[in-house]
C-alpha cells in the first residue's frame, strides 16, 4: 500500500506565471520526505501537482511527469478523480466537513466509493480513528459534529479520513502550522506511525518538524520574487541539516537566509 | 505606592477617594459620568457636568495635584504631570453622533408603527363584518358579502392561494438551485455572468407583463403539458380536468409564479453556493470526489439554510402575487360546484380582493374583503417567520440538529 512516486522535469504554471521550475526527484515508498523551504518557493504548488489538486486553481497546468509506480499520472485518460483517490491530502486547516458527525467524515471517503454496508464501514471507521489515534478520544461520541473536535483532534480527524480510503501515499501540506504545540506533537507522532503503511509527504515551515519527522528532506528556493521556484537539494535529513551539499541550503537552515 | 518608578506625586493628600489603593481611570469616569452614559441623557445632564467638573479642578487644583493625577501614574506612563492642567477628555457624545443616533431610533420606530397602523387598520375594518358573518369565515366556500345575511369564508381562495404558491415553489426552487450551481460551478467564466445577468433581469419584468404573457403566449403552450398531466394522473382529484380548454387554471399560474420567483431564489442561492469555503470543497475533492460530489458535499450543506429562506421569500411572493394571478386565473361561475383540480379556474385572496376593487362600496363588504386580506397578512408572516426561524438555527455552514438516524448509526459503531 505505499508507491514511489518518480517526478522528472516538472513545471507549473499558473496561466503565464511559471511558478516551479524544472523539479525532478524521486520519493521512496514507506517512508516520511519533508519539503522545506520559504513561503512562495512552490513547495506547496508542487506538493498539490503530486495528486493533482492544483487543477482545482483556475489557469493552473502542468509540463513534465509524475510517475507512481510507472504509471504516469498526467498521461491522457487519467482522470484526477481517480488520482485523488489514490493519492490522499490532508491540508493546513482542519477541514472536516462541518454538516457531517464524527462517524461520517470518517467514512465520507468509503461512501464515495461505493461502500454502503454498514458493518464494513463501521469496521473501518473505527480502523481509521485507531490509525489517526484520535479513537479513544471519539469512540464515545462519533454521532457528534466533527467541527465540535478541538483543532488537533480536527486535524486527526482529517488524516482518519485520508487514510479511511487506504491511499498510497498521503500529501501534507503544512498540517501542524494551525496547531498548538500538544497537538503537533500528536501528529508528529502519527506521521511517524503512518510511515510504516503509506509514503508520506509534508510540506512544512518548522524545520525543526522537517527534522524530525521525515527521512529525505527536500530544499527548495526561488531566486527572487517573481522568479519560479526551483528544487536546490534532496537528501537524507541528516544529511541536509548537518551536512547540506548547496550554500543556499545551509543559509535557510542556519537561519541566516535573507 | 506602587507607582513603577516611584514618580508618584508625594504629596498626594490622605484623604481623597483615592486612599490607600490606586483608583482606577474606571471609577474616576464612574464618578463623573454615572453608570452607563447614555446619549439622550447626556443633553440634560451635559450643563451640569461642566459645572461639577470646573467646580472639581477648582478645588483640587492649586497646591494639591488633580484628582486624575493618580489615574495617569496608574496606566504606567509614569510621567510625573504638571498640577492642574487636566487633559481634554470629554464631553461624551457628539452632535453628530446624536443626531445620527436619533435619526435611527425614530426610523426603527417608524417601521414598527406602520406595521402597526396597517394591522389596526385591518382588523378595525374587518372585525365588524367578521362579527356580522353568517357563515363560518375560515371554512365556508362562499363568498356573499354584502346585504342583510353576509355569508362568506375563505376556504376556496385560501385552497386556490396556497396551492398555486406551493406548486410554483416545487417548480422553482429545483430549477433556481440548479441554475445557481450552474453559475457558481459550472459555466465557463465567460458564460456565467452572463446568465446571472439573464436570470436577474427576470425579476424587474413587471407582473403585468407576466400575467399578459403567461395568458396570451404562456399558456397555450402548456396546454399540452395539462392534457398530458391530466390524462397521466387524472384519476387523483387534484389532476382532475375539467372538460373544455379551458389554460386560464391554477397550473398555468402557478407555473407563471415560478418563472416570477426564480430570480430571487436563485441570486440568494448563488450567493451563498459562492461562499462555500474552499477548504470543505478541496476536502471533498483530495478524497477523490467528482464535481457532483463535492457539490454535494460540501456546498449543498453549506447553502441549505440559505436555500432555505430564499425558498421562503419566494413563497412570500408568490403568496400575495396579485396582478398576474388576476390576469391568468379564469373566475369560476358562480352557479358551478367547487373544484379542487389544479387544471381548474380559481381565486387567490390577492386576485379575489383586487377583482372586486369596485364593489367596495359598503363598509360591510369592505369588511369582508378587508377580513381577507388580513389572512393573507397572517400567512405571509407566518411564512417569513417560518423562514427566519429556520435561517436562525442553522446558519450559513451551520450544523444542524443532528437527525436520529445519526445516532443509531453511531451507536453501531461504538458496540
Amino acid at each position: 500500500m505505499a508507491k514511489r512516486i518518480e517526478v522528472s522535469g516538472l513545471n507549473v504554471y499558473y496561466g503565464d506565471f511559471k511558478a516551479v521550475e524544472d523539479v525532478s526527484m524521486t520519493v521512496e515508498p514507506r517512508s516520511v520526505t519533508a519539503f522545506i523551504g520559504p513561503s512562495g518557493c512552490g513547495k506547496s504548488t508542487f506538493l498539490r501537482t503530486l495528486n493533482r489538486m492544483h487543477e482545482v486553481i483556475p489557469g493552473a497546468r502542468v509540463e513534465g511527469k509524475v510517475m507512481l509506480d510507472q504509471q504516469d499520472l498526467y498521461a491522457s485518460g487519467v482522470d484526477p478523480v481517480a488520482v485523488r483517490r489514490v493519492v490522499g491530502m490532508v491540508f493546513q486547516r482542519p477541514n472536516p466537513f462541518p454538516t457531517m458527525s464524527i462517524f461520517d467524515n470518517v467514512a465520507s471517503g468509503l461512501k464515495l466509493n461505493g461502500v454502503k454496508d454498514r458493518k464494513k464501514l463501521t469496521e473501518v471507521v473505527e480502523r481509521s480513528l485507531h490509525g489517526a489515534n484520535l479513537w479513544n478520544e471519539v469512540k464515545d461520541r462519533l454521532d457528534k459534529p466533527g467541527a465540535g473536535l478541538s483543532g488537533g483532534q480536527q486535524q486527526r480527524l482529517c488524516i482518519a479520513r485520508a487514510i479511511a480510503v487506504e491511499p498510497e501515499v498521503i500529501l501534507m501540506d503544512e498540517p501542524c502550522s494551525a496547531l498548538d504545540p500538544i497537538s503537533t506533537l500528536a501528529i508528529e507522532d502519527l506521521i511517524e506511525k503512518l510511515k510504516d503503511q503509506f509514503t508520506v509527504v509534508i510540506v512544512t515551515h518548522n524545520m525543526q518538524q522537517a527534522a524530525r519527522v521525515s527521512d529525505q528532506t527536500a530544499f527548495f528556493n526561488l531566486a527572487a520574487t517573481g522568479k519560479p521556484g526551483r528544487l536546490i537539494e534532496m537528501a537524507p535529513t541528516k544529511q541536509i541539516f548537518s551536512n547540506p551539499a548547496e550554500k543556499a541550503t545551509e543559509d535557510y537552515i542556519t537561519g541566516r537566509f535573507g | 505606592m506602587s507607582s513603577p518608578d516611584g514618580t508618584a506625586p508625594p504629596d498626594r493628600p490622605d484623604g481623597t477617594a483615592a486612599g490607600q489603593e490606586e483608583p482606577k481611570i474606571e471609577d474616576l469616569v464612574h464618578e463623573d459620568a454615572g453608570p452607563t452614559p447614555r446619549f439622550e441623557d447626556l443633553a440634560e445632564e451635559h450643563a451640569e457636568h461642566e459645572a461639577e467638573l470646573s467646580a472639581e479642578v477648582m478645588t483640587e487644583s492649586g497646591p494639591e495635584p488633580a484628582a486624575a493625577d493618580p489615574a495617569v501614574a496608574a496606566t504606567g506612563t509614569a510621567v510625573a504631570t504638571e498640577p492642574g492642567k487636566k487633559m481634554e477628555l470629554g464631553p461624551v457624545g457628539h452632535l453628530g453622533d446624536r443626531l445620527f443616533s436619533a435619526f435611527a431610533r425614530g426610523s426603527g420606530g417608524l417601521v414598527v408603527l406602520i406595521v402597526a397602523f396597517v394591522g389596526i387598520f385591518l382588523l378595525a375594518l374587518a372585525i365588524p363584518a367578521l362579527a356580522d358573518d353568517k357563515s363560518s369565515f375560515l371554512f365556508s366556500r362562499i363568498w356573499e358579502p354584502g346585504g342583510d345575511q353576509p355569508r362568506f369564508g375563505i376556504a376556496a381562495m385560501f385552497y386556490t392561494t396556497v396551492v398555486s404558491s406551493i406548486i410554483a415553489m416545487l417548480i422553482a426552487v429545483p430549477v433556481a438551485i440548479g441554475v445557481a450551481l450552474f453559475i457558481t460551478y459550472y459555466a465557463p467564466k465567460r458564460l456565467a455572468q452572463p446568465v446571472a445577468y439573464a436570470v436577474d433581469l427576470l425579476a424587474a419584468v413587471p407582473s403585468i407583463i407576466y400575467g399578459l404573457w403567461g395568458i396570451l403566449f404562456f399558456a397555450p403552450i402548456l396546454l399540452p403539458v395539462i392534457n398530458g398531466l391530466s390524462d397521466a394522473l387524472g384519476w387523483i382529484p387534484l389532476f382532475e380536468k375539467p372538460p373544455g380548454d379551458n389554460v386560464g387554471v391554477v397550473f398555468t399560474a402557478s407555473v407563471v409564479l415560478a418563472i416570477m420567483i426564480l430570480p430571487v431564489v436563485t441570486a440568494i442561492s448563488r450567493e451563498i453556493f459562492a461562499q462555500t469555503p474552499i477548504a470543505h470543497r478541496e476536502g471533498a475533492l483530495a478524497l477523490g470526489a467528482t464535481k457532483w460530489e463535492m457539490i454535494r458535499m460540501s456546498v449543498l450543506p453549506y447553502g441549505r439554510s440559505g436555500v432555505v429562506s430564499a425558498s421562503m421569500l419566494g413563497l412570500g411572493r408568490a403568496l400575495g402575487e396579485t396582478v398576474a394571478v388576476l390576469i391568468i386565473l379564469s373566475v369560476p361561475n358562480g352557479n358551478d360546484p367547487w373544484n379542487s383540480s389544479i387544471f381548474a379556474g380559481g381565486e387567490t385572496f390577492a386576485s379575489k380582493i383586487a377583482n372586486n376593487a369596485a364593489e367596495f362600496d359598503s363598509p360591510e363588504k369592505t369588511g369582508a374583503y378587508i377580513a381577507a386580506g388580513l389572512v393573507l397578512f397572517v400567512v405571509t408572516f407566518l411564512v417569513n417567520s417560518a423562514a427566519r426561524i429556520i435561517v436562525d438555527r442553522s446558519g450559513p455552514g451551520g450544523r444542524r440538529p443532528r437527525r436520529k438516524r445519526g445516532a443509531g448509526v453511531a451507536q453501531g459503531a461504538s458496540s
